[in-house]
């Protein structure tokens, strides 16, 4: 039996790159310095996604919501294996919560069939964890979350190990199903040559600038779907900002500073009377 | 959704594993108390399990008014559809103005769950709630009482206070180890609200065929000195010079991501964004360049001790003691002194 797996995925900011360089001078994160990126635990969950093909056959369809510069990492998708790639774009997106977006892409879902669901477990720009448990409450499916390992599928029963903190558990469901995969579940495969060199070239209506070029691009197989809402048919009380129940109160950046620094020199006198300090104010002792 | 109540209770979901309540209703019971009381409505636990009456009288100690009991053979063991769908029905029966998950894998798999299905507002992995007013910019609207709900995001770069106004209830998760625990109050007595469940085997859709939960090899968590090293430790071996300055100060040895990745220890003494929030009396930073997933899981220390080859190590940022060197000179006349010292 062969599987069709929808994997959705997410362009992130690097925010695990955030070093000296990419601090302003009042302790503040400087964004522009961050680069964009296919967020690391979507990689586990395309690579699963793949596997599962390699292994029975199938399909692996990769849709991710954003702007048409998220189109990046749909190509990258495709150089790792991806048979099909949509991006979801639409103005009236914007400023969707977890909730609203979890609703749009279980609109997108619905418009393929499916097996699988897969996604990372979180995505480092916000590390809910939120849209997967919610998209596959919308699908009205169930979720296995955390998947450390996934044991075996047979049939329309999938068997998977879960990380639960503090252990693990092995649990088995019936398809269909959404899975949110960790980083301990696989390392990504690398892009391959061959299709890098064919998909280089794929781009989404939105970002051609002469709309002719659409026609010949699909002609080659190279033009990536966009979808909106429209074609959706999403009801557009739960999307965007009014579908969005969470709303922001206040931002505030983290400026991290000591109160009151004491600069210690690498010395036995000088370690000794740090060390009496501390017995003193009673934090150690 | 439910409408907006203001006369709504607080409630802390109870997550409990065989019979062994968790740590963190009983943290979030602290927390959930004050709320409660500056709204001036009743603390209730919620509590789903086959057979919990035991740990009633423990969410009482720790500062509910109110415990609702949903009892069932079918909800013996957590999963997410079964436990979603008890507590959906609840909120729509009941209408709490607040609902507090801890954000554990269990609270993370199901908050999401039940907010969809209740098409209610969720934050993620709070550091901090209150109670506070928002004035809607454009109209002027003030909206009294509501929950700040206050999460770092984007790395741990930015706090964000979010809020939902128009439609509850106001739910979060919250993190693990950032609120005090209770002292319990052994006298304190909760009244008991037991909840008809009707489940059938349709609504389990997880088989668990087999489970392991390990007792933590360490508690950071309740550890008042942590000494941390990270992956300018080097090695396995040279970490060995962490766990001796530990153990000279009655301390827990803890690490950062890279260094668990690098295999010099284990997962468990992990500390930051994926690993264990800690805040330690002292903490000891050696080695470690102090990325701001780190800092978002050990900022909170009340003292801190950076030791690190690189001026420019973030770290040094937040440092109350900056110690500019090489780790296997420092740490090794560090215990020299305490050992002379003590």
């Amino acid at each position: 039996m062969s599987y069709k797996c929808v994997v959705l995925v997410k362009q992130v900011p690097d925010t695990k790159r955030i070093t000296g360089q990419a601090m302003n001078a009042d302790g503040t994160v400087n964004r522009a310095a961050l680069p964009a990126i296919f967020n690391p635990e979507d990689l586990n969950a395309l690579e699963l996604a793949l596997q599962i093909k390699d292994r029975f056959g199938g399909h692996v369809t990769v849709m991710t919501m954003g702007l048409p510069a998220a189109s990046e990492v749909l190509r990258q998708a495709l150089y790792r294996g991806a048979d099909e790639a949509i991006l979801i774009t639409d103005r009236r997106c914007a400023a969707s919560d977890t909730l609203a977006t979890s609703y749009i892409l279980s609109c997108a879902v619905r418009k393929r069939d499916y097996d699988i669901v897969l996604c990372g477990r979180q995505a480092i720009d916000g590390d809910t964890a939120q849209v997967g448990p919610q998209a596959a409450e919308k699908l009205g499916i169930a979720q296995i979350t955390y998947v450390q390992e996934l044991l075996d599928l047979e049939g329309d029963r999938i068997t998977a190990r879960r990380n639960i903190g503090n252990g693990w558990q092995e649990v088995r469901a019936k398809l269909p199903i959404l899975l949110t995969v960790i980083d301990e579940a696989n390392e990504p495969r690398v892009a391959s040559a061959r299709r890098l060199m064919k998909y280089k070239k794929a781009r989404t209506p939105a970002e051609l600038a002469d709309k002719a070029d659409a026609k010949a691009l699909e002609e080659k197989g190279l033009l990536i779907q966009q979808w909106d809402l429209d074609f959706l048919e999403a009801d557009l009380k739960w999307c965007g900002r009014d579908g969005s129940p969470t709303k922001v109160h206040r931002i505030q950046s983290v400026v991290l500073t000591a109160k009151e620094t004491k600069n210690v020199e690498p010395t036995q006198p000088a370690l000794n009377a740090m060390v009496h300090e501390l017995i003193v104010d009673h934090t150690i002792g | 959704m439910i409408e907006v109540n203001t006369a709504g209770e607080v409630w802390v979901f109870a997550e409990q594993h065989a019979g062994m309540l968790e740590d963190t209703p009983m943290e979030l019971m602290s927390k959930g108390r004050e709320l409660a009381d500056i709204l001036k409505v009743p603390l209730a636990a919620v509590m789903l399990g086959d057979t919990c009456q035991e740990m009633v009288d423990c969410l009482a100690h720790y500062g509910a008014d109110k415990v609702y009991l949903a009892e069932h053979p079918l909800l013996e063991h957590y999963q997410s559809t079964s436990y979603a769908k008890v507590i959906h029905d609840l909120i729509h029966k009941h209408k709490p103005q607040i609902v507090l998950y801890g954000a554990t894998p269990c609270g993370r798999d199901l908050a999401p769950r039940v907010a969809s299905a209740v098409k209610a507002g969720l934050t993620a992995d709070c550091t901090d709630l209150q109670i506070g007013n928002h004035e809607v910019a454009k109209t002027g609207k003030v909206y009294e009482n509501l929950l700040f709900q206050i999460r770092p995001a984007f790395g741990g770069n930015i706090i964000a206070t979010i809020i939902n106004f128009d439609r509850w209830p106001q739910m979060a998760t919250v993190r693990e180890g950032v609120m005090p625990m209770p002292e319990p109050d052994t006298h304190r007595k909760a009244k008991v609200v037991k909840e008809k469940v009707s489940l059938s085997q349709e609504d389990l859709a997880l088989e668990i065929l087999r489970e392991q939960r390990q007792e933590r090899k360490v508690n950071l968590k309740a550890s008042r000195i942590i000494v941390a090293g990270g992956a300018g430790v080097g090695s396995r071996e040279n970490f060995k010079q962490i766990w001796d300055l530990a153990h000279c100060l009655g301390g827990a040895p803890g690490a950062t991501r890279a260094a668990v990745d690098l295999g010099f220890i284990d997962r468990d003494h992990q500390v930051g964004q994926t690993g264990t929030t800690v805040r330690p009396s002292l903490y000891i930073a050696a080695g470690i360049s102090g990325a701001i997933q780190h800092q978002a899981g050990m900022s909170e220390s009340q003292k801190i001790i950076a030791i690190n080859n690189d001026p420019d190590a973030p770290i040094f940022n937040i440092a109350h003691y900056k110690i500019l060197g090489d780790l296997n000179e420092v740490v090794p006349m560090m215990i020299k002194a305490i050992k002379e010292k003590a």
